[in-house]
């Protein structure tokens, strides 16, 4: 440890930050007690430090008053400790000796009412800081290679598009997508607001090219099974679930489909039609390649059980079947396609840094109470499916109790969005304009039906959707009433709608054939776990946190992650894309460097000291210490030491440290702390 | 350790995790959340980086409550620092007790990045308690 | 998915590794760092004298009440910092040839009458200059003027200041010297006799990040002219701390601070009649973050906020509006302001509540109007000058607005930020780093590869 011997020559810079520190904290007497502390050489404030004038006088002060350490008092580290590192770096100081007293966020703001109490904490705050940067080594970051390869989770438009935009570029991609095939939510759409393009047009090129890039790896039917490392060294751990088709020999000609004797409701078309056990959700689905569901193929649940169980199904024939016994589409495929015996496996990919797209789902219908299940009552992704031309009923608006037209249809926006008693408090942000859309697709389809919408608020804030919501309501006569259904329920035929127009004060009731609920877009169930996998932090609701709302939005607290798309917040194409590319170009940025830097303030062992307990090998996290099998003592890799600390104080003989967060600098800050009522009283 | 005007001021010394509680913490600033300014913030890597004898040293020194603040359950950016300081800490209290110190002075909670509203109700509550347990006894030996 | 691989595009020449970005507001100044963190040199073209943008105007932001000075200022240090950045500021684009990989554009630095390689920045000749003049950078408010050679505001970046030249009255009366004679630098650091100078660069690709301006009160007949009657930007720069008022709140007519405050969404928005059609997406948060910052400000004071829909769908912004009606008593009419009259020292509003039907009428001290959004002042022409295409409105075309939205009719010409629509930070700043990922596809392809 150099220079640690508490002969710095000390300068203090403390920012106004207009009023947001100086409306409530002394700044005079701040500076004036401050300048009395053992140690300091210079003592200076500034109505901005950050700016370029308040930077140009923390760098003639430093010439100046020759200052070999530096304490700037402001707001929070993270906002501005690299700002003024930089600063004392140009004029020659290590970066190190220079430390943040944080008198914004952790004093002037929280104690706005009592200016005495926040300046007197303000100054201890300083002088705590003074007594750490003391005792601060110079240090110099620790160099470290870089793999030049992205992971990019999710296979939805957001995830393509990010894919695409870095393999474009020249840098090899790694995308694992969790269902078998590409295409996520978008790939459901009949269309798309307020151009009503088809997204077929969009998403099929992409998949294509997904499919088909030289320098994109694709695991569909994959799920990300552990990470480890960190920015620039990655480890993924990917499991690639058994499909029972080999993609190699699969033609996908499609003759497996119908002597498959198991049907279910299919998920592409959200239990509208059914699909077979052996299954692919669409025609052009990529990959180009149907997967046996282990979940309803008999054949499989019962080698999965052993025998056990009754796996004997009904076929539609009324024939009775043993499902050890069913082999159909293996019988029926002519390529020798087909193999139970397929397990998941589990491969590693190294990646130098990671896309989280895992987009999102729609709110369970059971958290609303008053929404019964009903056929008839279906959510606004069924809907979709019932105008998409090649849905299961080929853009006809049946209803799927019994198949008539629907001529009365209500749909109701913000069913769980805007609800903080059932759902989720937030707005779902495109339910408004996919509302709109379909009222018109259904005009079109229907052109003597009726269609009603109940409202909060309409949220047409994108560019080119007032119009299109306006010419919904004067052109298609749609009825947009404000409020919200009170209660739905059968009546023979009919569902009944009950509901008050907040604009009129009236009651009304509605005898529809349909409802359609526009659900809240809420985070994709497996959010969660995954976060946790990659370290990254999710919010109450499950969405992934960014690593700054307004300036930081694509970005993690974990360097190296990015999130792209609605796994961050609900969001519309345009916006998803714009994430999606802009995630991108934060991985094409740090992949344009050679290699990585490290933070060295980590931990380092006095060998002296060291009795080789393997205490610190046993809690560290990281695997970063090591016993030195010849030497018996412990070792640190430098590469991937993260800094925590837990290995120093684990340490029973104190031989291991962490740099610049020695015992002594903690002392040090809590006698300022403890002694500073004594010293009074 | 009475205050001018007489009420009792704890002395309150809190070790903050860098990555949640004292993101939650500049979290509860920038909303302006107010809460007492008894409490002095040290920031930590990690809560597993905070060394009973930290705690120990402050209590000594004169403070009348020791919080440490650290990441959710599960949540830790070191992946299991703030299991290790629980067990830690649970330890360090039944010795706290055989001295004679009541081991309600120290507080370990999880406070995530997000929680700016929990962190500033945690301290409110905090300095509540300490006031209600008045001067620390080691303190109180010393000053009489 | 990309027009740069259709084969009519594909032309077999060197690209020209280095980008162009016109506009340095926050969407630009991010476009920009990304660009130039990834390795190649970006050339930032700003109108006015300083980077920054709207983004540095504004008091505190939502949801999170982040002072934009504090997250703001860092990142125009960055750029001013950058080895890979050059700023020109107070200059404009003049024209531009050439095609994706080759553009040659040429710049019209504007004169600064001074010298800005020799100026060190230090502000005596501000402090010294005769003339006073409204700050374009508080939008004309009278409490706090501008003399007329300035920066526009402290933490600007550049920090050196420029003449204006409408007011200087070296111009206007062809004998003041006095920022010329107090230079502490000397001889010719001041120069009346500087004019505009047009320099030609070389580029591969173009970002367009040329932002907004909000549409004029003017614009509205049925509101009549008062001083207390403002927008939404003049509201953001009282309420600012470092703002003309130093963050206390008082009304431009005589300074007294407002008890009543009357904020009025969808002005000239959402009104083909009047105004444009779309919604400006901004204003329904800033309302509601202004009536909350005014509370902080005016504990007893009441604000009416007059809206159609309320639109907070960003994270976070639902429940800020909540926050605002629950803690801090904001009143939100559901309705049209019809008409705002003074009556003595006061404004009257009347309008109706669409939700109780009833006919409101308020007194109050000052009226804040959420304006239309609109592409900034000039926009068309450059646009022309770029040969893309523009809406009605004058916001850029994207070529897709559902697939492509930062794609502009020309390959290696990409829209990024509040030139291609109305949005709010989050978006832009979002936007600004996707629009670098398609520059840095154009400035990374090999050797003819286009």
């Amino acid at each position: 440890m150099s220079s640690g011997n508490g002969t710095k020559r000390i300068g203090i810079f403390v920012c106004h930050c207009g009023l947001n520190i100086a409306g409530v904290v002394d700044m005079e007497k701040v500076v004036t007690e401050i300048r009395k502390y053992p140690g300091v050489v210079y003592a200076a404030d500034y109505q901005y430090m950050c700016s370029d004038p308040g930077q140009n006088l923390m760098r003639e002060a430093i010439s100046e008053h020759r200052l070999d350490a530096i304490v700037n008092a402001n707001c929070s580290p993270s906002l501005h400790e690299k700002t003024f590192r930089n600063v004392a770096a140009s004029e020659g100081l290590n970066p190190y000796n220079l430390e943040i007293a944080n008198i914004r966020e952790h004093c002037s703001w929280p104690h706005a009412n009592d200016p005495e109490m926040a300046t007197r904490k303000a100054i201890a705050i300083i002088k705590a800081t003074i007594d750490r940067l003391k005792l601060n080594a110079a240090l110099e970051p620790a160099v470290i290679p870089l793999k030049k390869r992205a992971l990019v989770i999710g296979g939805g438009i957001a995830g393509m598009q990010s894919a695409l935009t870095i393999a474009n570029t020249g840098y090899e991609v790694v995308l694992v997508e969790s269902s078998p095939w590409l295409g996520g939510h978008v790939s459901q759409l009949s269309s798309t607001f307020p151009t009503l393009d088809h997204p077929a047009c969009l998403i099929e090129p992409m998949m294509a090219e997904v499919a088909s890039h030289p320098r994109i790896t694709l695991y569909a039917y994959a799920e990300i099974e552990e990470v480890s490392g960190y920015v620039g060294n990655f480890v993924v751990r990917i499991r690639k679930k058994a499909s029972f088709v080999d993609t190699a020999k699969c033609d996908n000609c499609g003759l497996c489909f119908d002597p498959c004797p198991v049907s279910v409701p299919s998920e592409f078309e959200r239990g509208l039609a059914t699909r077979k056990a052996i299954h692919i959700p669409f025609a052009q689905a990529v990959p180009q390649r149907p997967v046996i569901d282990n979940e309803s193929c008999i054949h499989l649940i019962r080698v999965k059980s052993q025998g056990k169980g009754d796996s004997r199904l009904q076929t539609p024939d009324s024939r009775l079947l043993d499902g050890s016994e069913c082999r159909a589409c293996k019988e029926a495929c002519p390529a020798g396609a087909i193999d139970y015996s397929q397990q998941d496996r589990l491969v590693e990919e190294e990646v130098g840094a990671v896309i989280v797209a895992t987009g999102h789902d729609l709110i369970s219908r059971d958290v609303l109470g008053e929404y019964l299940s009903d056929p008839d009552i279906i959510d606004g992704l069924q809907f979709e499916r019932l105008l998409c031309p090649t849905g299961p009923t080929r853009g006809a608006v049946k209803r799927p109790s019994d198949g008539k037209i629907a001529k009365e249809v209500v749909w109701i926006s913000c069913a769980g969005s805007r609800d903080t008693e059932r759902g989720v408090p937030y707005c779902s942000r495109v339910c408004c304009l996919y509302v709109a859309k379909q009222t018109l697709l259904y005009k079109r389809a229907v052109p003597d039906g009726q269609a009603y919408v109940f409202y909060m608020d309409i949220r047409s804030d994108v560019m080119g959707t007032e119009e299109f919501v306006q010419g919904m309501v004067e052109k298609s006569r749609t009825m947009y009433l404000r409020g919200q259904a009170s209660k739905i329920f059968r009546d023979g035929e009919k569902i009944k709608v009950w509901a008050t127009d907040t604009l009129t004060g009236k009651d009304i009731e509605i005898a529809a054939d349909m409802v359609v609920l526009a659900l809240a877009m809420v985070p994709s169930t497996t959010a969660r776990v995954l976060a946790r996998k990659l370290n990254i932090i999710c919010d109450q609701h499950g969405f992934m946190t960014e690593a700054h709302l307004k300036l930081r939005p694509v970005d993690t607290l974990t360097s190296g992650i990015y999130l792209a798309g609605t796994a961050q917040w609900p969001k519309d194409i345009p916006d998803t894309l714009a994430s999606a590319s802009g995630a991108a170009s934060r991985i094409l940025s740090l992949f344009s460097r050679a290699v990585l830097l490290h933070e060295p303030a980590i931990a380092f062992v006095n060998e002296r000291v060291c009795v080789g307990c393997e205490q610190c090998v046993s809690v560290c996290a990281y695997k970063a210490t090591t016993l030195d099998p010849d030497k018996k003592v412990a070792r640190v890799n430098e590469a991937v030491c993260e800094g925590c600390g837990a290995c120093v104080v684990a340490c029973p003989s104190k031989a291991m440290k962490h740099k610049n967060w020695t015992p002594r600098q903690f002392f040090d800050m809590v006698d300022v702390f403890a002694q500073e009522y004594v010293g009074e009283g | 350790m009475a205050d001018l005007d007489g009420e009792f001021e704890p002395v309150l010394v809190g070790f903050f995790c860098n990555w949640c509680t004292a993101t939650a913490a500049d979290l509860a600033g920038t909303t302006r959340l107010q809460y007492p300014p008894n409490i002095r913030p040290i920031r930590t890597m990690c809560s597993s980086s905070v060394d009973p004898v930290y705690i120990l040293k402050a209590l000594l020194r004169g403070a009348d409550g020791v919080f440490i603040g650290g990441c959710v359950p599960g949540d830790c950016h070191y992946v299991s620092g703030n299991f290790k300081e629980r067990r830690r800490i649970a330890a360090f209290k039944t010795i706290l007790d055989t001295l004679g110190l009541e081991h309600e002075r120290i507080w370990l909670r999880w406070i995530s990045a997000a929680e700016g509203q929990k962190f500033a109700a945690t301290m409110r509550e905090f300095t509540a308690k300490m006031k209600e347990l008045g001067p620390s006894p080691f303190k109180k030996g010393w000053s009489i | 998915m990309d027009n740069l691989r259709s084969p009519e595009n594909r032309v077999a020449v060197p690209v020209t590794r280095r980008a162009l970005v016109i506009g340095g507001g926050i969407t630009g100044i991010q476009a920009s760092l990304d660009i130039a963190d990834a390795g190649y040199e970006v050339l930032l073209v700003e109108k006015t004298p300083s980077i920054g943008g709207h983004m540095l105007q504004y008091s505190e932001v939502f949801p999170t009440l982040d002072c934009p000075q504090c997250i703001g200022t860092p990142k125009m240090v960055e750029v001013g910092q950058h080895p890979n950045i050059k700023i020109m500021a107070y200059s404009e684009v003049d024209s531009v040839s050439g095609e994706v990989g080759k553009f040659t554009v040429t710049i019209r630095k504007k004169a600064k009458y001074v010298d800005w390689d020799r100026c060190n920045g230090c502000g005596v000749c501000q402090q010294k200059c005769l003339t006073t003049v409204p700050a374009e950078y508080n939008c004309g408010l009278p409490f706090n003027k501008r003399k007329a050679i300035y920066t526009p505001f402290a933490q600007a970046v550049p920090n050196k200041p420029v003449i204006d030249r409408d007011h200087c009255g070296h111009f206007t009366t062809g004998i003041c010297q006095v920022c010329s004679k107090t230079c502490p630098l000397g001889d010719g650091v001041i120069d009346y006799s500087q004019e505009d100078t047009l320099v030609e660069e070389n580029v591969g690709a173009i970002v367009v990040a040329a932002g907004f301006d909000l549409m004029a009160k003017g614009a509205i007949s049925e509101f009549v002219e008062d001083p207390d009657i403002i927008d939404g930007l003049e509201f953001e720069r009282i309420l600012c701390p470092s703002g003309p008022t130093a963050g206390a709140v008082m009304r431009p007519s005589d300074g007294i601070e407002p008890r009543e405050v009357v904020f009025i969404s969808c002005v000239g928005s959402r009104d083909p009649e009047l105004g444009v059609p779309y919604c400006s997406r901004v204003c329904c948060m800033y309302l509601a973050k202004q009536a909350l910052l005014y509370k902080h400000a005016v504990h007893d004071g009441q604000a009416y906020i007059f809206y159609m829909d309320q639109r907070t769908t960003g994270k976070g912004y639902e429940e800020f509006v909540r926050r605002a009606v629950e803690e801090y008593d904001v009143m939100y009419l559901r309705g049209r302001a019809s008409k705002i009259f003074r009556d003595g020292d006061r404004l009257r509003v009347q309008g109706a509540d669409t939700l109780s039907g009833k006919r409101v009428d308020i007194s109050c001290d000052l009226v804040v109007l959420g304006m239309a959004m609109m592409p900034s002042a000039g926009f068309k022409e450059l646009a022309r000058k770029l040969g893309i295409a523009t809406d009605e409105y004058g916001f850029i075309t994207e070529l897709h607005s559902k697939f492509r939205p930062m794609e502009t009719s020309i390959p290696g010409i990409y829209v990024a930020g509040t030139a291609q629509g109305p949005r709010d930070i989050p978006d832009s700043v979002a936007m600004g780093s996707g629009v670098a990922s398609k520059v840095l596809r154009v400035l990374s392809l090999e050797e003819g590869g286009l």
